[in-house]
């Protein structure tokens, strides 16, 4: 079995989010970038079928070099192998094509991605390579059990949750329920120093989108204390002061 | 410039976030002399295809064969596509739900099309095309200009009106020739938690925290939400305590949410949980610390112990709804 994990490279969640250069950077002084939570679920769910049967896991970053501690990160939660495509990552189609791109030679059987990158939230990446590598996408998975080329999935859809299953090979989104993250032990940052990583270059696309500006929302105004004893006026004042119910 | 919208329906009914899409896209025509077509995928009648009109669709296709009246990613982009092409399409709108999700970016590779999801705005299209959209989970937005011919936007529910702007829209019947062999997911079972609202697509949310102390406690969360109709949800610790199913987390790490009132009882407001509901037009802060970062991203506040303050706002909700009934 043969398993592809997609990882971005994000900010902390406690990160307090400001901008640069004249707001068209994300300002990145003192900020911990980390592996995207969801990215590390499915990197930990795709440890544990390559546990439980065997196989490999290959863990696949399209960032600059300054991702890389995040990327041996991953190798020593257990990643069997990484690859860094040396690009920063554009927009979600860039992002994709370079992971299309390298995939399509490697065979793999299943391709994970996080549900979306916490920070910036597309959820494309998924269907984008699905797509591109003409297989079935499957998005916001909350579990994955694999057994003689099929797999069983759950996932969150509208309102509810839906069972299905799903020849290899095929892409998916992990949702947070999939498993608990993996933590490395000394023995895993000891392994990472040694397990390939290799730097590729990118393919040559080009985005097809451009950010060209960041803003902050916009300050709450004060906020209106009722006393306990009034509590009750609160209702009074959503309907007819705040027009909400 | 032609528009098609996807008509996402549930069960052959169409959803709320369809007739915001297709109000969006209606507007856009609107100011830029367009032509806007719904298309709808899966089995629903003709009488509710003929609704789609009410809200401004001039045209409306409908993908009705059977291999679409069972979801897959796979089969319903590749309907949007065929019907992006027939058409001659500028612009594809659909709406940010799961589904939408699924088939937006599946789409946009199949036509080359730039993508952008999370969408809040009307493009500004005097100088190229230019949208915003929502980033770092309602923390900050993201002005973003769309470089190819062909779009593909992702438009986050609950962010635009349902106009009724009616228009004598032809219904048309359409076959992409999918077959089989395009679908490669089976579905075996489907779920749905049924007699409650949709968290996701909620206009009233009622979020509770560990100030609830136990999950023995949430039937005062869901009376109080069952009486505004409302959804509910909680926090991340809450979550992972599992006291709370995980796909009521909101926050950062869980789901992003826009409704029109959000009520925080028992949330201390920790930065990762106001980026989920910021967005959110009026929230109210119910804590028992006056110091709750909460209060500052409220617009109302009542500074109580839960046990105390929400028996008070319930009554006072079902004395206002037998008022209002």
């Amino acid at each position: 079995m043969k398993i592809l994990v997609c990882m971005s490279n994000v900010p902390d969640t406690t990160t307090k989010v400001t901008f640069a250069e004249n707001n068209t950077k994300f300002n990145t002084q003192g900020v911990q970038f980390i592996i995207n939570p969801y990215d590390e679920l499915a990197l930990t769910r795709a440890l544990e079928i390559t546990e439980k049967q065997t196989g490999t896991v290959t863990v696949i970053n399209v960032g600059l070099a300054d991702t890389e501690p995040n990327v041996r990160k991953a190798l020593a939660i257990g990643a069997h192998e990484a690859v860094r495509i040396n690009a920063e990552p554009l927009d979600a189609y860039f992002v994709a094509e370079q992971i299309a791109n390298y995939a399509k030679g490697e065979n793999f059987d299943v391709i994970l991605t996080g549900r979306e990158s916490i920070d910036y939230n597309g959820g494309m990446v998924a269907g984008l390579l699905g797509e591109m590598l003409n297989m079935p996408s499957i998005n916001v998975i909350t579990a994955i059990e694999i057994e003689n080329g099929m797999a069983h999935l759950e996932r969150d859809i509208d309102g509810g949750r839906e069972k299905l299953d799903c020849p290899l090979p095929f892409v998916a989104s992990a949702q947070k329920e999939l498993t608990d993250p993996r933590i490395p032990n000394m023995r895993g940052i000891m392994a990472a120093r040694t397990k390939p990583l290799k730097v590729l270059e990118p393919a040559g696309s080009q985005a097809n989108t451009l950010t060209t500006s960041f803003e902050l929302p916009a300050p709450k105004g004060a906020c209106k204390l009722i006393d306990v004893a009034d509590a009750g006026k609160l209702i009074e004042l959503l309907h007819a002061e705040a027009k909400v119910i | 410039m032609k528009i098609i919208v996807f008509a996402e329906n549930q069960d052959g009914n169409f959803k709320k976030s369809t007739f915001e899409a297709i109000s969006y896209a209606a507007q856009i025509a609107a100011n830029n002399n367009g032509h806007v077509t719904a298309v709808s995928i899966g089995n629903v009648g003709a009488e509710k295809l003929a609704e789609l009109g009410k809200y401004g669709a001039d045209h409306i296709v409908s993908y009705a064969q059977e291999i679409f009246h069972s979801f897959s990613g796979e089969a319903y982009s590749k309907a949007l596509s065929h019907a992006a092409k027939s058409l001659n399409t500028n612009l594809i709108i659909v709406s940010n739900t799961y589904s939408g999700k699924t088939i937006a970016p599946r789409t946009a590779a199949q036509l080359s099309a730039g993508i952008v999801s999370g969408v809040i705005s009307f493009p500004d299209m005097q100088n190229g095309f230019k949208v915003r959209r929502t980033v770092f989970s309602g923390k900050a937005y993201a002005d973003v200009n769309v470089n190819t011919s062909l779009k593909v936007l992702a438009i986050t529910p609950n962010s635009f009106a349902i106009l009724d702007q009616p228009k004598t829209a032809a219904i048309e019947i359409m076959d992409a020739g999918i077959g089989s062999e395009n679908v490669h997911t089976k579905s075996i079972e489907i779920a749905r938690t049924t007699g409650k609202v949709v968290l996701t697509e909620a206009e009233l949310v009622v979020s509770a925290g560990r100030g609830m102390k136990g999950p023995e406690n949430w039937h005062m969360i869901e009376n109080l939400a069952d009486i505004l109709g409302a959804a509910t949800a909680c926090s991340k610790p809450v979550s992972d305590m599992h006291w709370r199913p995980h796909s009521e987390h909101v926050g950062q790490t869980g789901i992003t949410i826009k409704p029109n009132l959000y009520i925080a009882i028992g949330i201390s407001g920790a930065i990762q949980h106001l980026a989920g509901v910021s967005s959110s037009k009026v929230i109210v802060a119910i804590n028992k610390d006056p110091e709750a970062p909460f209060f500052k991203a409220a617009d109302y506040g009542i500074v109580g112990d839960a046990f105390e303050v929400l028996p008070l706002i319930t009554e006072a909700a079902k004395a206002f709804k037998s008022q209002q009934a």
